[in-house]
């Protein structure tokens, strides 16, 4: 049922009805998803969506002013940029923007891998899907289980009035397992992909499912999710940590990323999403880990979820270190938020400013953030601990709001006693302060544990926005570390 | 919004053939947003959006479809005919749905309160003015928001909302201690009051004043607490993740399941109620079922039953009780006890005012324990009176402490609090509670 008009079209009336400015753009953004799951083997009702809409903005002046619709006649549009001329003229003179809206200075394309290749239809997703479930259920003691796929597909057109134009086509998909085992007054959830687990890949829907070798993970989680259920409470103290990576992701992505957003820096997030405990004058010096800790900004990864080649500010993307050497070198915000700080003690800017969909304006994101691989392998990793505990697949997140004092459970964890993998252990948690748990990374593993992972859900901003992340990692030794379980 | 919706729908109804049948649903909205920063303008706009969820039924399979709504009628209807024609090819090829459940019996209804919203160029006036150079950091959004329900057995159902808010945070600035400390204030309404918005800021700028004393460090420990409405709130709201689900209670994935299995209990002066009769929310589910008034949740401290969606209600032979399929709620409503408001701080004596809550999660959702930080103004309190900001802390306690053993009193007044939720859409939820006064509350960090 694809409408797909032509955004060339849109441009077009676009143009003939722009405002004369500073600035003014058009980003017009059409999503088609399709979601399809099976939960207890009877498949759920599929749901397709078209989402197409477009948001002129108009500079005018340190005044900058939206106006955001889905009515792409000319008229729609003239309304539009009308409303967006209005707001830019209001805040003018009493704006946080000192200076002037950036320029659309590039013309560029993109498109990600799997584009081309054709959807499944529906009945070939759910034949799947209804294996995998049907594999989930090996025992009475599995009471619910869910495979599902969500496949997303975003066309983006970013124009200026003047006529510099961005396309960019990407296709997005995520599939997941969700397995929940009780007896008597003890449940326990075990996951596979999807948010938790992390397999959320730009590509088709055949290129995510081969790679994360989703089939036959169906009996794999459900044996899992049996093995906690009979597992011992995650024991208490301080211990060594052995975080994998789809634990690294949620520890990157709450207490690096989101401290070094510039709009938190800058204070226009601290009615909500918060503030951070960076400040402009750390970058350049300031220890934020041990000296093995090296993160990268990183858009150029093909199968990553935030792969693209410019951001909603029309700002060209690359690769740049954020941390090297455990020393804090550079903040993620695109070119407005840059400019906000003059006499910030780093060259540029990362190009990270997005915008989850037309309806709402680009603002400093995360993107694809990485820890760099260190040397060594998981063995020796393991081998290295005397006494600790090994967690997987995050459950539970929590973290104060200048991103330091951070608590966070994951599904399965694993006692490491001697050098040597021991029980599996449920309800595993632990806490610190982020100021201070980077600096006890002791040992990065090598390229054999990397996992590129990411998440659909990364919420912040006023109005609210949800964005597509992705964080790839390898597998992380933290020392001294307060691990804890369940309460019985 | 509403003459274009009812049009759609009748237009999709009219491409219906032979045994199909259609469930239209729509959620739209008009509004503007305008962040400030040090009370300054920030981002600044307006969104018009609306979006068309059809459901075609036919021979017991069923598809969904989601269309973003053009508002340009020849556009809408070829997305219509697109969309049911795709559906209709595809619906063949799909197993027959053993859950399927909808409403056959018609139950119109139109529900609309409109208000006074302000002009939106004025109401920044006025939060700039008021602020008077106070760091004010926050959003004003306002306008109409839209649910309707059409079904091809001719059920009509509309919701209109006109509201507006603006939710701000002052904070303390100067000194490295206070930078990070603020007083968050909503004012949130569908009658819009320059008076009113100018005091709040003013009371909310003396407030400030308390939080730029030097603040104290606890240990921590155990302390008697006095959670504020809006710590409350966030409470409640962490029982939407599945605590109330009836599903999630048949699933033995409740993070409330003990107390559903009647094994916990907590205090007798606990009642929650899903209560759509004062809420903001529509009065009609997805499926078009009407949503009961009210739904008793807890009562008295013990399990009285779930939110039962359309699916669920077929799943597990229940009854539904117009539950969206999330089955969170949208309108909870916690009773509220004896204690005056104004005698909480002497009531606590010793202890933390927490004024809010942040970021919670379960650190233990068999045992429903929760974890999560202080925010904003929360102060430590003797003799009934407060004296000097605390730096924030991380809390991790069982909700059958928290309101179980350790509460002793819950306040006789209640606040009613908007959501302040926009992700994708303006919320249309809201939640009525007490402050509560317990005898300890757990700090971990």
């Amino acid at each position: 049922m694809d409408s797909t008009p032509d955004l060339s079209d849109v441009v077009r009336r676009f143009r003939r009805v722009a405002p004369a400015s500073d600035h003014c753009t058009i980003r017009i953004v059409e999503e088609s998803s399709i979601s399809t799951s099976v939960r207890r083997d009877v498949p759920e009702p599929a749901a397709r969506s078209i989402d197409l809409g477009a948001m002129v903005t108009v500079a005018s002046g340190d005044g900058i002013g939206y106006a955001a619709t889905s009515d792409l006649s000319e008229a729609g549009l003239k309304g539009a940029a009308d409303r967006a001329a209005q707001w830019a003229r209001a805040a003018r003179g009493r704006s946080v923007f000192d200076g002037t809206a950036p320029h659309l200075t590039l013309a560029g394309r993109f498109r990600s891998s799997g584009l081309s290749e054709a959807d499944w239809t529906l009945a070939e997703r759910l034949d799947l899907l209804r294996q995998e479930s049907a594999q989930c259920r090996i025992d009475d003691r599995i009471v619910d289980w869910q495979a599902s796929l969500w496949t997303v597909r975003v066309r983006q057109l970013l124009a200026a009035a003047g006529g510099e134009e961005i396309f960019e086509q990407h296709t997005f998909a995520i599939p997941a397992l969700h397995v929940a085992a009780s007896q008597r007054d003890r449940t326990q959830v075990r996951s596979w992909g999807g948010r938790h687990n992390g397999l959320c890949q730009q590509g088709s829907a055949r290129e995510v499912i081969e790679r994360g070798r989703f089939v036959g993970s169906g009996q794999r989680t459900a044996e899992q999710a049996l093995e906690l259920l009979a597992a011992p409470n995650c024991p208490s103290g301080t211990l060594d940590l052995l975080l994998m990576p789809d634990q690294m992701m949620l520890q990157i992505h709450e207490s690096i990323g989101h401290p070094l957003e510039l709009d938190r820096i800058l204070g226009d997030e601290r009615n909500y999403a918060g503030t951070s405990f960076v400040t402009p004058d750390m970058f350049g010096s300031y220890r934020y880990g041990s000296d093995l800790l090296n993160v990268t900004y990183d858009p150029t990864r093909a199968e990553q979820f935030a792969t693209f080649a410019y951001d909603d500010q029309g700002s060209r993307a690359h690769r740049q270190y954020l941390i090297r050497d455990g020393i804090l070198m550079q903040a993620l915000g695109g070119t407005l938020s840059r400019q906000r700080l003059p006499q910030a003690p780093w060259d540029g800017f990362v190009a990270t400013s997005r915008a989850s969909s037309w309806n709402r304006p680009p603002i400093d994101r995360m993107s694809n953030l990485n820890v760099e691989p260190g040397t060594s392998s998981f063995q020796e990793m393991v081998a290295s601990i005397d006494n600790g505990v090994l967690m997987q697949t995050n459950a539970s997140w929590s973290i104060d709001d200048s991103r330091n004092k951070f608590q966070f459970g994951c599904e399965w964890g694993q006692r490491i006693r001697g050098g040597r993998l021991a029980e599996v252990v449920r309800n595993p948690n632990y806490r610190g302060v982020s100021a201070t748990f980077w600096r006890s990374l002791a040992m990065v593993g090598s390229a054999s544990t990397v996992e590129v992972l990411g998440s659909p859900f990364c919420g912040k901003g006023e109005p609210n926005q949800l964005i597509r992340v992705g964080h790839a990692s390898p597998a992380c030794k933290f020392t001294a570390v307060a691990v804890f379980g369940a309460e019985n | 919004m509403k003459q274009q919706f009812l049009e759609l729908a009748d237009y999709a109804i009219g491409q219906l053939r032979g045994t199909e049948a259609l469930l239209t649903g729509f959620c739209g909205e008009t509004s503007d947003f305008v962040r400030f920063n040090r009370a300054r303008v920030g981002q600044a706009g307006s969104v018009t959006q609306a979006f068309l969820r059809l459901t075609l039924v036919d021979r017991g399979r069923r598809l969904n479809s989601t269309l973003s709504v053009a508002f340009e009628a020849s556009t809408d209807q070829a997305a219509i005919r697109r969309a049911i024609e795709a559906m209709r090819s595809e619906l063949p090829s799909l197993p027959v749905d053993p859950l399927l459940l909808y409403a056959t019996e018609v139950n119109s209804s139109n529900r609309e309160r409109p208000g006074q919203l302000p002009d939106a160029e004025e109401a920044v006036d006025c939060v700039i003015a008021a602020a008077d150079g106070a760091d004010l950091v926050g959003i004003f959004a306002s306008g109409p928001v839209y649910r309707g329900f059409a079904n091809s057995m001719g059920q009509r159902n509309w919701h209109r909302v006109d509201s507006f808010q603006v939710d701000w945070s002052i904070y303390v600035g100067g000194s490295h201690d206070a930078k990070d400390k603020a007083v968050k204030s909503t004012y949130a309404s569908g009658t819009w009051d320059a008076g009113e918005i100018a005091r709040r800021i003013d009371a909310a700028r003396e407030q400030v004043k308390f939080l730029a004393e030097r603040s104290r460090a606890i240990d921590p420990g155990q302390y008697r607490a006095y959670l504020a409405p809006a710590a409350m709130d966030e409470l409640v709201g962490m029982l939407s993740w599945d605590g109330v689900s009836a599903r999630s209670q048949r699933t033995r994935q409740s993070s409330l399941q003990k107390l559903v299995d009647g094994e916990m209990a907590l205090s007798p002066m606990v009642s929650l109620r899903e209560n759509t009769a004062d809420g903001m929310a529509p009065s009609f589910d997805d499926s078009g079922f009407p949503r009961p008034p009210q739904v008793v949740l807890i009562s008295s401290g013990r399990h009285a039953g779930g939110l039962v969606s359309a699916r669920t209600a077929k799943e597990y032979e229940l009854a539904a009780n117009g539950a969206s399929e999330e089955e969170t709620m949208l309108s909870a409503d916690l009773d509220g006890g004896a204690l005056p408001m104004s005698d909480a701080l002497a009531a606590l004596d010793r202890g933390i005012l927490v004024s809010n809550l942040w970021y919670l999660n379960f650190s233990d959702r068999s045992s429903c324990r929760l974890t999560g930080m202080t925010r904003f103004a929360t102060f430590w309190v003797e003799d009934g009176r407060i004296c000097a900001p605390l730096n924030v802390m991380r809390f991790d306690d069982s909700l059958y402490r928290m309101l179980g053993s350790e509460l002793q009193a819950l306040t006789r007044e209640r606040e009613w609090i908007q959501s302040r939720s926009t992700y994708g859409q303006r919320s249309v939820e809201s939640t009525r509670v007490p402050g509560a006064l317990l005898s300890s509350l757990t700090l971990t960090l």
